[in-house]
């Protein structure tokens, strides 16, 4: 209103009072947008040593639950095992951290950045490797590398220098110029890991990167996982694979139904299992119930008979000398013995004891009352 | 682990980089063609092989309304034959980035997710341009002798209007369809589609009922107007919407992608959920 006012007249007390009143109101706000900016990209940097966070995270699927309240904290610097059967939940997991797909409930942050409220620049710090191999298959190794590094926002010159430093890496330098379709199962995830590593990100997210190759590719696949890792990368790993898990990561998430039942160390898991068993396999499987009766002598607890495979086993503290004792009596009762031998429990006994079913998906029927009866069978 | 430095990015706005990512999808569009040439060949091909086996084969047992020549009659219904099909390379495209984790790629990375659709609908226009010039040197040396000048550029414009709206349709039935193997199906539905119309055949021949549903037949307009625009017009039936083809071939096109632009693009952002 004092604008409209003509020249040559006063401005009244009231009209100051407004102008003064509007340029409060409008500083105020001026200086409270500054200091939400500079609390926001304060929250890039926090730094509390987790590259992945995720709290309660809920995803829905119409009635069905793929992500029930999952949670998740992967420490810089570290391969992270996500391990768990078929439609447990775990690439339901990685497309909400990888921002391909909206959560329902709960926070995740990537790198220090919220997932759903800063998915733009989540993108820019981290590397998807999906179940297939996303790479274009008509292109050349090279021709995908630089369409990627340009979509990336490098420009033409970097993305060409960077796909000539990350074939090179990949060891695909030889086979850079042939079109993917040539590409053997290997070279194709090699491809696409460095697809992923394109902006050498902060957080690499492996979803069953080795799922359908064969022993040598899956060794390939590892190696560069360990070198991306040696190199600062953070990577979270899903698999359905214990011996993956084993391998490769320092700490692992089991999930089972969309939830996280377990976190721990690969060797924190398998003593939650309890020490190491004995296993004996008799010649005759008349001999089986004096067998059982020797091992029964030196088990913790009660041994495990399986019938049909001529086979008794039993958890047992103190190995050696259970071993030898075991192997002694057999003898001077005259049993003959096919095979004797003492077995760490495998992450796959640690994932049936937690869950009450394998990992494996044909053995994977779903979970029963009573895991240590399964276990039994 | 690189001599270079991945973090600096140059300062641009929003709108440049949506342009940028759209050209660079665009750039590996045109990329799978010069690495399959063959495709190329196939592409133009089945067009050109309409052209001379319908203009051969049926050209002299076809009759035209009025009594024109069916050559003129027939050209502009193969330019639109071509563009209705391209739907389906549209649909294959994408069903197979969709299938392979390439779409998926695209959207984990920090570009324009606009650029994905867009930049194959730009693709599409350009493959669209080649096939129409090759499509049309075929037929002027069968002996087509449109006229040229502003009535020619507009029957241009009009089978790519037609090309841009089924972009869309392509786009949408890329994101639906399960697998490559069932885009390829989808020429069983197209081409029922495209012969119930008047691209080869006048509805005036056809069953009175048949050929109502033929001239209201979007991809009838189009026909019906770049034939009078390339002025080989040919007598055409009286009901209002054969009379009014030139406005219809604006509209059709126009109620396809008010249609079909927001399916598709609910269908991409119904990706994320």
């Amino acid at each position: 209103m004092a604008l409209c006012r003509a020249s040559g007249n006063q401005w009244t007390e009231i009209e100051y009072g407004v102008l003064f009143y509007g340029y409060t109101v409008l500083s105020y706000w001026a200086v409270m947008g500054m200091v939400k900016v500079k609390v926001k990209g304060e929250a890039a940097l926090e730094d509390d040593g987790y590259a992945v966070r995720a709290e309660g995270l809920v995803k829905r699927y119409g009635a069905k639950r793929a992500l029930d309240g999952f949670g998740l904290a992967v420490r810089k610097g570290t391969v992270h095992g996500l391990l768990g059967p078929n439609g447990a939940g775990k690439t339901t997991a990685v497309r909400i951290l990888s921002t391909l797909v909206r959560l329902d409930e709960g926070r995740a942050t990537v790198a220090g950045l919220d997932v759903a409220r800063r998915p733009r620049d989540v993108r820019a710090r981290i590397g998807l490797t999906g179940q297939y191999a996303a790479v274009d298959e008509v292109l050349t190794g090279r021709q995908n590398l630089e369409t990627f590094g340009r979509l990336f926002h490098l420009g033409g010159k970097r993305a060409r220098r960077r796909a000539g430093e990350l074939l090179e890496r990949f060891d695909l330098v030889d086979a850079a110029d042939k079109g993917v379709g040539d590409y053997s199962g290997g070279m194709r995830r090699r491809l696409d890991l460095a697809a992923s590593m394109i902006l050498a990100p902060a957080v690499l997210f492996l979803d069953e990167p080795t799922t359908g190759l064969d022993p040598r590719s899956r060794g390939e696949v590892w190696e560069s996982v360990r070198a991306l890792v040696a190199d600062g990368t953070t990577v979270l790993l899903t698999t359905q694979y214990l011996e993956e898990a084993d391998k490769l990561a320092s700490r692992i998430t089991v999930i089972d139904q969309g939830r996280d039942i377990a976190d721990d160390t690969p060797d924190g898991l398998k003593s939650t299992v309890g020490g190491d068993r004995i296993e004996v396999v008799v010649a005759e499987r008349s001999d089986l119930p004096r067998a059982v009766k020797v091992v029964a002598r030196v088990a913790d607890g009660e041994p495990e008979a399986d019938e049909a495979a001529s086979r008794v086993h039993a958890q047992v503290t103190d190995r050696v000398a259970a071993l030898t004792e075991v192997a002694r009596t057999l003898r001077d009762e005259g049993v003959v013995v096919e095979d004797i031998g003492l077995r760490r429990p495998s992450l796959d006994d640690v994932f049936l004891r937690l869950t009450g079913h394998r990992t494996a998906p044909s053995a994977g029927a779903g979970t029963t009352g009573d895991p240590g009866k399964e276990a039994a069978a | 682990m690189s001599s270079l430095d991945l973090t600096e990015r140059p300062a641009h706005g929003r709108a440049y980089w949506a342009l940028a990512d759209c050209w660079n999808i665009v750039r590996r569009g045109l990329t799978h063609y010069q690495r399959q040439p063959v495709n190329i060949a196939w592409q133009l091909g089945f067009p050109i092989l309409s052209v001379l086996l319908y203009g051969y084969v049926f050209g002299s047992a076809m009759k035209v309304p009025g009594g024109g020549d069916y050559k003129d009659f027939l050209m502009p219904g193969m330019f639109v034959m071509t563009m209705t099909f391209g739907f389906i390379n549209t649909a294959t495209v994408v069903v197979y980035d969709s299938t392979k984790g390439v779409i998926d790629r695209f959207r984990s990375m920090p570009m324009a997710s606009s650029a994905v659709v867009a930049g194959r609908g730009v693709t599409d226009l350009i493959t669209a341009c080649a096939e129409l010039a090759i499509m049309m040197l075929t037929a002027v040396a069968m002996g087509w002798r449109p006229d040229g000048g502003a009535g020619f550029l507009a029957a241009f414009a009009l089978l790519l209007w037609l090309r841009f709206a089924l972009i869309w349709i392509g786009v949408w039935l890329g994101l639906l369809v399960p697998n490559p193997e069932a885009a390829g199906g989808l020429f069983a539905v197209a081409f029922p589609l495209t012969m119930i119309s008047s691209i080869y055949v006048a509805p005036q021949l056809m069953p009175d009922w048949l050929g109502v549903v033929a001239a209201w037949n979007p991809i009838s307009s189009t026909a019906a107007a770049t034939r009078e625009l390339f002025g080989t017009p040919v007598g055409s039936g009286d009901s209002w919407v054969e009379q009014h083809a030139l406005l219809m071939a604006g509209v059709w096109p126009l109620v396809l992608t008010a249609v079909f632009l927001p399916l598709a693009v609910r269908r991409f952002q119904r990706l994320s959920r």
